[in-house]
């Protein structure tokens, strides 16, 4: 089970070194295991501070995973199934884990895609990516400024996503808490995190100053393999 | 007329010995609070049906309408922060012998209280508030809600005690460690005289 645990986190993440990961997983008392950032917690400075990163990373994220494999100690079927089958199937799920799961799991799936989506320089898609956000949303422009006005009315703790459909169709929603796409059974291309945990030692209650800058940070190289495994049917988390 | 926001019952650096420190206070109240307020106004201002109402009346009758969730959870942070500056105090902690007696009485023990109150505050998952509350049976009791909601607006009971779980109320002076700033709360910063006059 540790290797489905696994291999879903790798076509979450993209396009991370197979032998970090290996040896996180080796240590986890569970089929979970907290993923490597797979960049230094400065890389994405100065949008996001290298004291956030290591919090969000090492505590939140961290958290997010013991608490899963807490969960799921006692019910070995359920730690067989990959993360996004459990939570694609949350009300098929025993009731004394569901909410764990959908907590615990949606966090450790949400985050350990937004590290895949980060550390990189920013900028702006090619290609097929780029023409497939002209098409569904108008432009890199028009999708940020969409994007951002969901992250803003998300009330309280959650995330905005892109969602990316096998056909390659982008959608856009905000979910709360740790709530992801995945529990409908869609795909995240990207998603940002609008807990205030995400933003607060840097931005404090400025959020839209938050979701403005985080597009600086973007690995779009990483974004594009997540389209393109999405429409491969191979995207995971 | 109006909502405003109200000034805090102490200066903005008196509870900083305390371990809430001054930037916490600063932002939570002249930031997010305000904003709540701000935003209640501006939906006030544009529904003729919420003119004229209270802030009670507000918050009971937009609870559970997706239309008005906006106005819920702005009405609500507002109704919530209100308690929230009463709950707390410069000399906090300390239980007077009224409450004390009704808390052991309902709980079995001071502590008792506190780890039930604890519990709620620490599995609110996300963000939200823990409460104490008197139930419609005279009995004291804790309970939780998200995001803006309030026992005012689920019905659970008279307030006594609110403790904003929030993120942005601890994230400066304890980061991720919830439990920490609940104890913290409950033992330095909650306001139990307030807590002992509602009463019923």
């Amino acid at each position: 089970m540790g290797a489905i645990g696994r291999r879903s986190v790798l076509l979450g993440a993209g396009l991370l070194p197979l032998l970090r990961i290996s040896g996180a997983a080796a240590q986890a008392p569970g089929p979970f295991s907290l993923p490597p950032l797979g960049y230094a917690f400065e890389a994405n400075e100065p949008h996001i501070d290298a004291q956030t990163m290591m919090i969000h990373h090492d505590r939140h994220h961290a958290a997010y995973v013991a608490n899963l494999n807490a969960a799921l100690k006692d019910y070995p079927q359920v730690a067989a199934m990959p993360l996004e089958a459990m939570l694609g199937k949350l009300a098929e799920l025993p009731e004394p884990i569901r909410a764990a799961v959908r907590n615990n799991g949606g966090g450790h799936a949400n985050h350990t895609m937004f590290w895949g989506v980060m550390g990189g320089k920013g900028g702006a898609p090619s290609g097929s990516l780029a023409e497939a956000i002209t098409r569904d949303f108008g432009g890199l422009e028009a999708l940020q400024g969409a994007f951002n006005k969901a992250g803003l009315g998300q009330f309280g703790s959650g995330w905005v996503f892109v969602t990316v459909a096998k056909d390659g169709k982008l959608g856009l929603v905000a979910r709360p808490n740790q709530d992801t796409p995945l529990q409908d059974g869609a795909r995240v291309l990207l998603g940002n995190d609008v807990w205030e945990h995400a933003y607060y030692l840097k931005y404090q209650n400025r959020r839209a100053d938050y979701l403005a800058a985080w597009w600086n940070v973007l690995d779009w190289t990483r974004i594009a393999a997540r389209f393109e495994a999405a429409k491969a049917g191979t995207l995971a988390i | 007329m109006a909502f405003t926001l109200p000034a805090l019952p102490y200066s903005v650096n008196a509870l900083a010995a305390n371990n809430m420190q001054q930037e916490t206070l600063e932002l939570h109240h002249g930031k997010h609070h305000n904003a709540y307020v701000t935003a209640l106004n501006g939906f006030v201002d544009a529904n003729a049906a919420l003119q004229g109402k209270t802030l009670e009346e507000i918050v009971k009758l937009s609870h559970g309408d997706a239309s008005l969730a906006g106005v819920f959870n702005n009405a609500g942070q507002h109704w919530n922060h209100i308690i929230f500056w009463e709950n707390m105090s410069p000399n906090g902690g300390g239980i007077p012998g009224k409450l004390e007696a009704k808390l052991i009485a309902d709980f079995g023990s001071v502590q008792a209280f506190k780890d039930s109150f604890k519990t709620a505050a620490t599995t609110q998952f996300g963000s939200g508030w823990a409460w104490l509350v008197q139930g419609a049976d005279g009995k004291l009791k804790t309970t939780k809600t998200p995001n803006g909601s309030n026992p005012l607006a689920t019905g659970e009971g008279k307030v006594l005690l609110g403790c904003d779980v929030w993120e942005h109320s601890y994230y400066l002076d304890f980061r991720n460690v919830r439990p920490a700033y609940v104890d913290n709360w409950l033992n330095k910063l909650a306001n139990y005289e307030y807590a002992e006059a509602q009463l019923g």
